[in-house]
């Protein structure tokens, strides 16, 4: 049975992280208490432990870490938090599995608005909730002015494989296996980058961040045999492209035409002088699928809300050099390479 | 996306090649030199080199600011960014470009300098105006293009009265660098034939069509003033082409969409007022050449780096095995440097043209690699 409330006063969110926020005493505690399990409220968080206690699950566990260090912290279609949910949600996704628990670290700058935080913590609790996976340890240190940049988050998420699923894996794609995409690429790097660079379009470009679990689910129930699964972050779709070809020791031949990029993210793409291909997505999926698989596979990505925009890009190909290969609008072929040096910093 | 896809259709480019293949006299070579990276890069994008026909050769020019700039002068702004208490802001480009010892702004960064990546000279005076503790230098390099935003840079800094802005000027003159190569010793020779030029459409906006009359008159090269879309390039090709065929050498322009006969006079305004020739400036590949470089007229010295610090300048020869220059210089192609994707590659770069989005090497190895690659393709073993 709890005592009194050891927090009188509520915590003033018009101040700014102190030192004394991550301290261990108790203005820290009152920090973890009203503002992150206050947002993030869920039984395991309810014990107020350092640690969380789960049942195992019956089937092979995924596990994963990322760390957000994302600039500007706020962008068009989510923030830091809402980012730090979806990506690690997705990389445990990515293996074909379910995600069950989430674990945030906060590493926060002094000085950072506390109201800022609260905007950072209440998208993270929203994204956990609408994905159903709680959010059920976590940790909040505090470094001084000048050596952070305001909050930098790091989640680790397990999930489970559901019997009966082959884990898909970046050395799995076969010469004639098909391609497939979600939806149209490049959204969540040209948002943060038209918002840096105060670009405005006719249209607002917002990052397509997301939890792509569900969908993933759908597939794997049409498909218990994807071969591989990747979310393209930094350096897109390109560059996971490469990333896949080096694992299987395959090529692939891409269509041009056929890789979905919305008009006005071309645009921004053409004026920043950058390829979309390249560029960062947060709730896009690529699928490696054997060609017998294909249809029911994209079939059912397009039947989901997520996936609607899905198409058919391309086919791996035997290719000992492992080249990506475009066959271009334009007619020509050329190479989609690894992408070198740093097209968009701090994209995620 | 309007007015850039109408310029990317594949099948009029096809047919305009053709015209190309059925204009072109078999008995004769055509040499036509595109001066621009950027057009170099299109070439490569859009594999427009294969669908000319053999006789119609494209020597890639010195046309990439980050590739022509010499070692030293990159060297002297990692000295100056590894001053105490000094911000260097510099192009994305410029960061990865191999210095004296392969040190380049990124290593440099990393063990400690204070380099930042800007898109733009304005991007620098706004860093200059948050940082007021700090000395902001922009590495200013580019042909006429980029030049009008530096010297906007400067003029905005005198009217704010902004004391920690300056500028390290390294700006080129295109006009200079065909000049140089179509009085090199190697043309003198015959070992560079240049019968024509795609003039860099973009420069043109700023310097109009005037400034290649001379070429046109003098060194009786026809000129086609060029877009950057595949069929600006490829409408470019054949205007010389037919002008060849008729002997005549005038200056054309493909580029009308964008680029008249003066030029922007007010961005030339702007440089007339801040800049002046240098006597004479190094450049890769091309050598020292007389006034063929801008620095800031004396009355800015106040934000001209040069004058503000102590520089000195240290000419260092490029890597041995590196044919930078004589590729800049129409000399060789990519594929002829020995260390063309083998020592030399984005990743590790050895040379400036390995680097830049316009240098002609990252050109070859980006979109072109699997037509020059040992290994066949799987689609060519069957063909």
């Amino acid at each position: 049975m709890r005592t009194r409330n050891p927090f009188p006063k509520k915590l003033d969110l018009t101040g700014r992280v102190e030192l004394t926020h991550g301290t261990g005493g108790k203005v820290m505690a009152q920090l973890v208490e009203q503002l992150f399990a206050a947002a993030f409220d869920n039984r395991y968080l309810a014990q107020r432990n350092d640690q969380a206690v789960v049942e195992p699950p019956v089937g092979k566990l995924v596990m994963t870490t990322d760390g957000y260090v994302v600039s500007p912290i706020f962008f068009a279609g989510g923030n830091i938090g809402s980012l730090a949910v979806h990506g690690t949600i997705n990389d445990i996704a990515m293996a074909g599995a379910r995600p069950l628990y989430l674990s945030s670290a906060f590493i926060l700058e002094e000085g950072f608005p506390l109201a800022d935080l609260k905007r950072v913590v209440d998208a993270m609790a929203k994204a956990a909730m609408q994905a159903g996976v709680p959010i059920v340890t976590g940790d909040t240190k505090v470094v001084e002015r000048g050596k952070g940049d305001g909050v930098f988050i790091t989640t680790t998420g397990v999930g489970v494989i559901p019997v009966g699923v082959t884990a898909p894996s970046g050395d799995r794609a076969k010469p004639g296996d098909v391609v497939l995409v979600s939806g149209s690429m490049g959204d969540h790097g040209v948002a943060i980058l038209s918002q840096r660079e105060g670009l405005s379009f006719e249209t607002t470009i917002e990052s397509d961040s997301a939890s792509l679990h569900t969908l993933v689910a759908d597939m794997v129930t049409v498909c218990p045999d994807i071969h591989v699964l990747r979310d393209p972050t930094r350096g897109g779709l390109a560059t996971t492209l490469n990333e896949i070809a080096w694992q299987s020791g395959v090529g692939f031949k891409l269509e041009e035409r056929a890789i979905p990029v919305k008009p006005q993210v071309a645009a921004a793409c053409e004026l920043l002088g950058i390829d979309p291909l390249y560029v960062a997505n947060e709730g896009k999926l690529l699928a490696i699928v054997a060609p017998h698989d294909a249809d029911k596979v994209l079939a059912a990505m397009k039947a989901h809300p997520l996936g609607r925009d899905s198409a058919r890009v391309g086919t791996v190909i035997e290719d000992e050099n492992g080249f990506v290969q475009l066959e271009t609008s334009f007619g020509g072929s050329r190479i989609l390479d690894w992408l070198a040096g740093e097209q968009l910093p701090r994209i995620c | 996306m309007r007015f850039i896809e109408e310029f990317r259709d594949g099948s009029v480019a096809r047919q305009v090649a053709a015209q190309i293949a059925a204009e072109a006299s078999a008995d004769r070579e055509y040499k036509i030199m595109e001066f621009c990276g950027g057009h170099t890069h299109s070439l490569c994008r859009y594999g427009l080199i294969e669908l000319l026909p053999k006789n119609v050769e494209m020597i890639h020019g010195p046309g990439c600011p980050v590739c022509v700039l010499p070692i030293g002068r990159l060297d002297q702004a990692i000295a100056l960014a590894r001053q105490p208490n000094v911000m260097l802001c510099a192009y994305g480009d410029m960061m990865r470009v191999p210095g004296k010892d392969r040190v380049s702004l990124m290593r440099a960064r990393a063990q400690g300098a204070n380099v930042k990546m800007v898109f733009g000279a304005n991007d620098a005076l706004k860093l200059a105006r948050a940082n007021p503790d700090k000395q902001v230098v922009f590495f200013a390099i580019g042909f006429e293009t980029t030049t009008p935003p530096t010297a906007l840079a400067v003029k905005t800094a005198q009217a704010e009265g902004l004391e920690n802005f300056t500028v390290f000027v390294n700006h080129v003159l295109t006009p200079s660098a065909i000049e140089a190569i179509l009085g090199s010793p190697e043309a003198q020779e015959g070992r560079i034939r240049v019968d024509g030029f795609v003039g860099p459409g973009h420069v043109s906006t700023i310097i109009g069509t005037q400034p290649y009359d001379r070429f046109a008159r003098d060194w009786k090269k026809p000129i086609a003033v060029s877009g950057f879309e595949p069929l600006d390039l490829l409408q470019s090709i054949l205007m010389i082409v037919r002008q060849l065929n008729d002997g005549r050498h005038e200056v054309e322009n493909q580029y009308s969409r964008a680029v008249n006969s003066v030029g922007n006079l007010k961005a030339q305004r702007l440089t007339e007022e801040t800049m002046e020739l240098r006597p004479s400036f190094e450049w890769r590949g091309l050598g020292t050449l007389q006034a063929s470089a801008l620095k800031l007229r004396p009355e800015f010295a106040k934000w001209d780096a040069e004058a503000r610090f102590t520089m000195p300048y240290e000419a260092v020869a490029d890597h041995k095995a590196c044919a930078c220059g004589d590729i800049l210089k129409g000399l060789k192609k990519p594929t002829d440097c020995k260390i063309f994707a083998t020592a030399c590659t984005p990743e590790s770069p050895i040379g400036s043209c390995m680097v830049s989005p316009e240098g002609s090497c990252a050109a070859y190895y980006l979109y072109g690699r699997h037509r020059t690659s040992p290994t066949p393709e799987p689609e060519r073993r069957t063909a």
